[in-house]
């Protein structure tokens, strides 16, 4: 069809408004389309920028390898501290932040009174909107010192207060979001249960907890994707060394690894970086991918 | 007669209720110190000098008047972007979109956006901005680089409040003969400002809360510019130059005050939020 | 005069055809009304006259309406344009979140009017012939969702009426309101009936024989029986409208 013809067939010739509002249709859908090529963009720039180092070192050397030396004068690049240092923090988070914030969202969903469930959300709202530098800021002044006194290692910048830093800054989405799922729980659920003579903490954990399950498995997925994530509060709290993980050493996060070197990164070092950051995306989109899972999931029920 | 429950049963009912409650005892007791303690530690540091000169190292003194402009500067040119590019999406969304594989598309996309750490939109905006568009390390890269990553949340709230309007106002609209686009500008759009706000209001949160997006983008100058020459050059955000102060200059006493600074407005910004959405509740309970 | 015909419309929405053949002749300055139970496509009917059907997702049309004798789905006919003659009135009022005055201003502006002057002159004409005009002129920049339901319907057909329209299609335009305000919007249409082609879509035969100069009666998708409204409901041609208006179903 020539333009001409197509001119024709839409009716733009008899009514230039029809024109008019066709042009606007294709600007809302090109701003549409904005978010999706923004995802392409970064999917592309990380890909073509992290997988030449990983070659160049070789993938095995690179992911499996267990000293980072990116400075010396023979640099080895093997990022299994940072992996391992990223899985190990987050499943310390997790492990101390969602029972936490498990325990609190049934509490506020099921037991709290009215108000005091209104003056929870404002505080969890403002944990949430905290910085991260400023949850690093309190780590550095109280937790590092604190931890360098109570268990009596050299330096309290580690992976321990890592994980605290962590743990904390995950509350509020795992609270948040195991707090909406319980909420969508029919109240027949609930009554059942209380009719057949369970009492009410029996029905919270035994009938509403298990109906909000996908909600609450959201939840711990979604504190994941941010623990892993964080960069600058761990930053300023695990003291930032490539070591391989252990509770009491100063450790160094795939997040932390990348920004730590990058302003004063050069050559295979900096295309190293990209690579982690390349690592670090890849894991990113699994847990996305799980995440959608588990809403197609929610949804079908 | 009636049984009574057994010791046990009774035993876990306590155990899980004080675990609750244990639980939410501590989330306040985290908020409750986090706010003191930085308010305590930062306000006495909050002067006038502070806020109103920049730092001098002739004089030895610390200001954070540039990296307050800056921060204005990066929130003001952010939003002038994303509110076109987010609206706009969440119109054609709700509005246009006929396909229901585009739909699909573009919210995935939107989603994912919302999951990818701060740090890679950091390096990517590095490339991208700075690099690649050769604006170098600069407010305006910074800028750009958030826009994409509040992206999501302006379509989210935006999505949100145009579902609220109800069909029947559209209807109204298309009868009186008023083209689409007229009828989204006049009538859907005034009606789900609200919402739009909300949705500004958590991008500003989250702009004052950024700093790894920010650190290779939009760099840590702290020189006092007027807008224009701002943008074009680097500068450090309230929460950057906390970052800097505190962890590479060890200037904790600067750093708190900046984390108080921000502490009051993280405050603020849930208070609004708080209020707007029991401003729509209201609205739409109508 | 006949200002709408019909010829051989059918509509599906996705495989359920809503309409069948549909062959109506409407007068101008009178009003028509379309009676039948719920689902027998008397609302997609009227939807269709001023193309409100565009509206939703997986229609389809046959045949032709012609509005002064043009086909209304001709590619050089504005879908606007249209709707600019043939304005309508909802089933549930629906007042936009301005004030009234801006509510009613609202179409003229979407034509082009900017003039104040001649704004403030159509917004006092459309009240008045609305019969509204006493009750809000003290308050025209206060918000419409202010007023009360028979009011809120009475500015929605004034809002309609300040476009000008040739044509005023109304949906169950009283199933909202109470009976005195279902009085007063019914006295408004029979009063407005000598300027205005009126076509009213109503569940209330009541309603039909009080105001309609003519009455069409739907049942699944097609026209029963159209001729004047007495005739309809005292000596029906076909048994199954007789069955209809002696409420022996519906």
């Amino acid at each position: 069809m020539n333009l001409r013809e197509f001119i024709v067939a839409k009716g733009y010739k008899d009514n230039p408004r029809r024109l008019v509002e066709d042009l606007i249709q294709l600007v809302f859908l090109i701003l549409g389309l904005v978010a999706v090529g923004s995802v392409l963009v970064i999917t592309i720039y990380l890909v073509i920028s992290g997988l030449p180092a990983i070659f160049k070192i070789g993938p095995v050397e690179f992911l499996f390898g267990t000293r980072w030396a990116s400075t010396a004068s023979e640099p080895q690049f093997g990022i299994l501290p940072f992996i391992l240092t990223s899985i190990y923090g987050t499943a310390g988070a997790i492990i101390i932040g969602v029972p936490i914030g498990f325990f609190a969202a049934v509490f506020l969903a099921k037991i709290a009174p009215k108000k005091v469930r209104e003056i929870m959300e404002l505080c969890i709202g403002v944990l949430a909107g905290i910085p991260s530098v400023v949850y690093g800021l309190v780590g550095m002044t109280i937790l590092v010192p604190g931890i360098r006194i109570i268990f009596g290692v050299p330096d309290g910048a580690t992976l321990f207060a890592a994980i605290i830093v962590l743990a904390v800054m995950i509350l509020p989405s795992v609270i948040n979001v195991s707090l909406s799922a319980l909420q969508a729980v029919p109240r027949e659920y609930e009554e059942a249960s209380l009719a057949l003579g369970a009492t009410s903490t029996e029905t919270y954990f035994r009938v509403t907890v298990p109906a909000a399950k996908s909600g609450i498995f959201t939840a711990i997925v979604l504190g994941i994707g941010r623990a892993i994530g964080e960069a600058m509060a761990i930053m300023m709290v695990a003291g930032n060394v490539a070591n391989m993980p252990s509770i009491f050493k100063s450790v160094r996060f795939l997040t932390t690894a990348v920004a730590s070197e990058m302003s004063y990164s050069s050559g295979l070092q900096r295309e190293a970086l990209f690579s982690i950051a390349l690592v670090l995306f890849l894991f990113i989109m699994i847990i996305n991918a799980i995440l959608n899972m588990l809403k197609a999931g929610g949804k079908q029920k | 007669m009636i049984e009574r429950i057994s010791g046990k049963r009774k035993a876990w009912c306590t155990v899980m209720r004080a675990l609750c409650i244990i639980s939410l005892i501590i989330v306040t007791a985290l908020t409750a110190f986090m706010l003191l303690y930085v308010l305590i530690r930062g306000l006495p540091h909050v002067t006038p000098e502070l806020l109103f000169t920049k730092p001098s190292t002739l004089r030895n003194s610390i200001g954070i008047l540039p990296d307050i402009l800056n921060t204005l500067y990066i929130v003001i040119t952010m939003l002038l972007v994303v509110l076109p590019i987010g609206v706009g999406a969440a119109i054609y969304l709700n509005e246009y979109a006929t396909n229901r594989r585009v739909v699909e598309i573009i919210e995935f996309a939107a989603e994912t956006l919302s999951g990818i750490p701060s740090i890679i939109y950091g390096l990517v905006g590095m490339l991208v901005f700075c690099q690649f568009c050769s604006l170098g390390t600069s407010l305006l890269a910074g800028s750009l680089t958030l826009v994409i990553m509040n992206l999501p949340t302006i379509m989210r709230t935006t999505q949100e409040s145009l579902k609220t309007v109800p069909e029947s106002y559209r209807e109204g609209a298309f009868a009186l003969g008023a083209g689409k686009w007229r009828v989204i500008r006049t009538v859907v759009l005034p009606t789900c400002i609200n919402g739009i706000i909300t949705g500004c209001i958590l991008s500003i949160g989250r702009i004052l809360s950024e700093s790894a997006a920010l650190l290779f983008t939009a760099g840590f100058a702290h020189n006092v510019n007027g807008f224009i020459r701002g943008m074009g050059s680097a500068g450090a955000t309230l929460t950057v130059a906390l970052y800097v102060y505190a962890s590479e200059r060890g200037e904790f006493d600067i750093a708190f005050a900046i984390a108080a600074i921000l502490m009051i407005l993280t405050v603020i910004i849930n208070l609004l939020t708080t209020y707007m959405g029991k401003l729509m509740e209201r609205r739409n309970g109508q | 005069m006949t200002i709408i015909e019909t010829k051989d419309l059918d509509l599906w929405y996705g495989n359920m055809q809503a309409l069948k053949k549909i062959n109506l002749a409407i007068e101008e300055k009178h009003i028509t009304a379309l009676i039948g139970p719920s689902g027998c496509g008397k609302s997609t009917f009227l939807r269709t006259l001023n193309r409100m059907n565009d509206l939703v997702p997986g229609v389809r049309i046959e045949g032709e309406v012609l509005y002064n004798g043009e086909n209304i789905f001709s590619p050089k006919v504005d879908v606007n344009g249209l709707r600019y003659e043939v304005g309508m009135v909802f089933q549930k009022p629906n007042p936009f979140m301005m004030s009234i005055y801006d509510n009613i201003a609202y179409g003229p502006r979407t034509h082009g009017i900017k003039s104040k002057v001649k704004l403030d002159e159509i917004v006092e004409k459309a009240l008045i012939d609305a019969a509204l005009f006493d009750e809000v002129k003290d308050r025209l920049k206060k918000s419409a969702l202010g007023l009360s339901g028979g009011q809120q319907q009475r500015l929605c057909i004034a809002r309609a009426l300040a476009v000008q329209p040739k044509v005023l299609l109304m949906d169950e335009p009283t199933s909202a309101l109470d009976p005195i305000s279902t009085a007063k919007v019914e006295e408004l249409a029979m009063s407005l009936s000598d300027r205005y082609t009126i076509i009213i879509v109503t569940h209330n035969m009541q309603q039909a024989l009080r105001i309609a100069h003519k009455t069409a009666f739907f049942l699944l998708g097609e026209v029963i029986e159209y001729d004047d409204t007495e005739k309809i409901f005292s000596t029906p041609s076909d048994s199954r409208t007789e069955d209809y208006v002696t409420g022996r179903f519906g």
